[in-house]
């Protein structure tokens, strides 16, 4: 608003609980929004997110726990706090009246000067793809353009901190995408510090920095998006990010960076620096797996690890097929186009190759004990520090 | 037919002669439902925005009541305040039986349910997650509670008209607390009343014509502002 440069807000929240009706629907320990960072919320439905969502914008009071912008504690009462946030929700609901003075909502609460809220306005609606609408009735759009104003609503204020729930939920897949490269591409260029619940894990991938995963109001991953989806925290983190479960293994050499992971026979290649003897759970995405044919010969790739195994399951997953197999005592899987599928005839019990690089494996090291992963810095599962070393290495 | 030409000629002149005190009747009706509609506006709407929107223990029985004041008798409310206003009423010290005040209090009393009522129903028709929008660009509670009053704003058009009609053409509550004293407590109704048993018909007429063409003129005023705010209604 000011034209000056924003300094994006870090967020910090702790030990924040909210209970409705005597049953816990939020219960995080920690979390923390690096400044300028998006933040995705991921979580299946009644899970807590939106929730959290309502909480950390101080439009909702915690049972208890407190929220520290900048490391200073805020609550609803905060309103300097409260003009430095921003929301848009799943649905976007627009106040009656024109586009224009929809966008325009929190300028004016913002005592802007009239002329200069004409030209904020007209800039935002210009940067939404949504130019010359502002004398619409807004409530004569579609959802997507509606999900427009809704955003620019908010991006208009230049918020230190920018809220989306489930902002694309309810669009069709086309307007969906665009949207979600739309949003990317402002989050990262306004380097706002933004929280954007989702269920969809695809537009997490898109728009998020950090990834934080929640359930039954607890979150039970958080950190950057290439670790948390590269490498799941447990089993039911694995099974709601459409992975396998982490496998285990024991590093048994490392050449050149490169180290030679045994899991249960099968020696994997991964590029690390953890030292030989390291206990370790490693896992690879899905999408960076490729198949081929068993017979066939490989073409001359960086793809280091290849494993030849049988086929034991295909599945639709949107678009795409995913494709179990087993190699040895192994479980791995790859998505898959549907003309992929059909042109190496997949079907359970044929014996493929799966390739993939050293770069595309994720590997953290787990205690003798094996109670459960351990994040590089120590902290344990659950807490959801988003602060977490990059671990790939 | 006679009656009727004999009426309208009748009538017709004395609005134009201005006997009978024909205008100072109607400028007490207005001056009267007038202030007991913007009474009943200035309390009904706060009422019905805290019914609309706000959770809170008594609230469902508020609502039974506003609804049901909605079909109060104006005679019963007007033998309530007479009786609270009379010399051995409660009230009776502040002398305001047959008064302009009395009637004023009558008429707030009829009109406030359905004013509180209609408006409950309009600001309850405002989603919630509108206000949450709201709050979560920057609104204090009063931003909030008046960009729900302009969401609601067709609804809250329609209280102002109910309200209105609700007391405007009212005779049984003003007959009794204000007793039709002329040039004091006498309004339209209750002054056609009065000519109509004395057979009076020509002031009866005149003064029935410009009861409907002030009814009539303010809910024209009333659906012009609706027109003016349904701009953006789709």
């Amino acid at each position: 608003m000011s034209g000056e440069p924003m300094i994006p807000a870090s967020i910090i929240i702790e030990g924040i609980r909210k209970s409705y009706r005597g049953k816990r629907v939020v219960d995080v320990e920690r979390l923390e929004m690096k400044s300028g960072s998006t933040t995705a919320l991921l979580g299946p439905s009644g899970s807590g997110k939106s929730t959290l969502l309502s909480i950390v914008g101080l439009l909702e009071k915690p049972d208890a726990g407190r929220i520290l912008l900048d490391g200073t504690e805020v609550t609803s009462r905060d309103i300097a706090a409260r003009l430095s946030m921003a929301a848009a929700f799943q649905r976007p609901y627009l106040f009656k009246g024109s586009v224009a003075d929809n966008v325009a909502y929190g300028l004016r609460l913002r005592r802007v000067p009239t002329a200069r809220v004409a030209s904020l306005v007209s800039l935002m609606l210009d940067r939404v793809g949504l130019a010359d609408w502002g004398s619409r009735s807004a409530l004569t759009l579609s959802g997507g353009e509606a999900q427009r104003v809704a955003l620019a609503r908010a991006l208009v204020l230049e918020p230190r901190v920018l809220l989306l729930d489930e902002p694309l939920a309810s669009l069709d897949p086309i307007m969906k995408w665009r949207l979600a490269r739309d949003f990317a591409t402002i989050l990262r260029d306004s380097s706002i510090t933004t929280l954007y619940v989702t269920h969809d894990q695809d537009e997490a991938l898109t728009v998020a920095d950090d990834v934080a995963v929640m359930r039954e109001g607890r979150i039970v991953a958080a950190g950057l998006v290439d670790d948390i989806f590269g490498l799941p925290a447990d089993e039911w983190t694995a099974e709601f990010l459409g992975m396998e479960p982490p496998l285990h293994g024991v590093v048994r050499e490392v050449h050149d960076g490169v180290a030679h992971v045994d899991c249960g026979g099968a020696v994997l290649y991964v590029v690390s620096q953890f030292l030989p003897g390291s206990h370790v759970l490693v896992g690879v995405r899905p999408e960076d797996v490729m198949l081929f044919a068993g017979d066939q010969e490989l073409p001359p790739s960086s793809a280091r690890n290849r494993l030849t195994g049988t086929v034991t399951n295909i599945e639709h997953s949107g678009s795409t097929f995913r494709v179990t197999l087993s190699v040895g005592s192994l479980t791995i899987a790859s998505r898959l186009s549907r003309a992929a599928v059909a042109e190496l005839a997949l079907m359970p019990g044929v014996v493929v190759t799966a390739a993939f690089k050293a770069t595309a494996v994720r590997m953290r090291t787990v205690g003798a004990d094996e109670a459960g992963a351990h994040y590089d810095d120590g902290s344990a599962p659950g807490t959801g520090v988003l602060s977490t070393g990059d671990t790939r290495g | 037919m006679g009656i009727f030409i004999d009426a309208f000629r009748d009538g017709l002149s004395m609005l134009v002669t201005g006997a009978a005190d024909v205008w100072t009747i109607v400028l007490v009706s207005i001056q009267v439902s007038g202030a007991a509609v913007a009474l009943a506006l200035v309390l009904g709407i706060p009422i019905g925005f805290l019914l609309g929107t706000k959770r809170f223990i008594g609230r469902r029985m508020m609502l039974v009541i506003a609804n049901t004041g909605m079909g109060l008798p104006p005679v019963v409310v007007g033998l309530i305040v007479a009786m609270l206003l009379s010399r051995r009423g409660p009230f009776g010290n502040l002398e305001l039986l047959y008064s302009q005040p009395a009637m004023v209090f009558a008429q707030l009393i009829i009109a406030l349910p359905v004013v509180a009522a209609v408006s409950a129903a309009a600001v309850s028709a405002v989603p919630r997650e509108l206000r949450l929008q709201a709050r979560s660009l920057g609104a204090s509670r009063l931003q909030e509670a008046l960009m729900t009053l302009k969401e609601a704003r067709m609804g809250l058009i329609a209280a102002v008209a109910a309200g209105f009609g609700s007391i405007i053409s009212e005779v049984g509550a003003v007959t009794m607390v204000g007793g039709n004293l002329a040039g004091k407590t006498r309004v339209m109704t209750t002054a056609i009343v009065q000519y109509t048993r004395m057979g009076d018909y020509g002031p009866a007429l005149a003064l029935a014509s410009l009861l409907m063409g002030i009814v009539l003129v303010v809910n024209i005023l009333l659906t012009r502002v609706q027109q003016s705010a349904e701009r953006y209604e789709r």
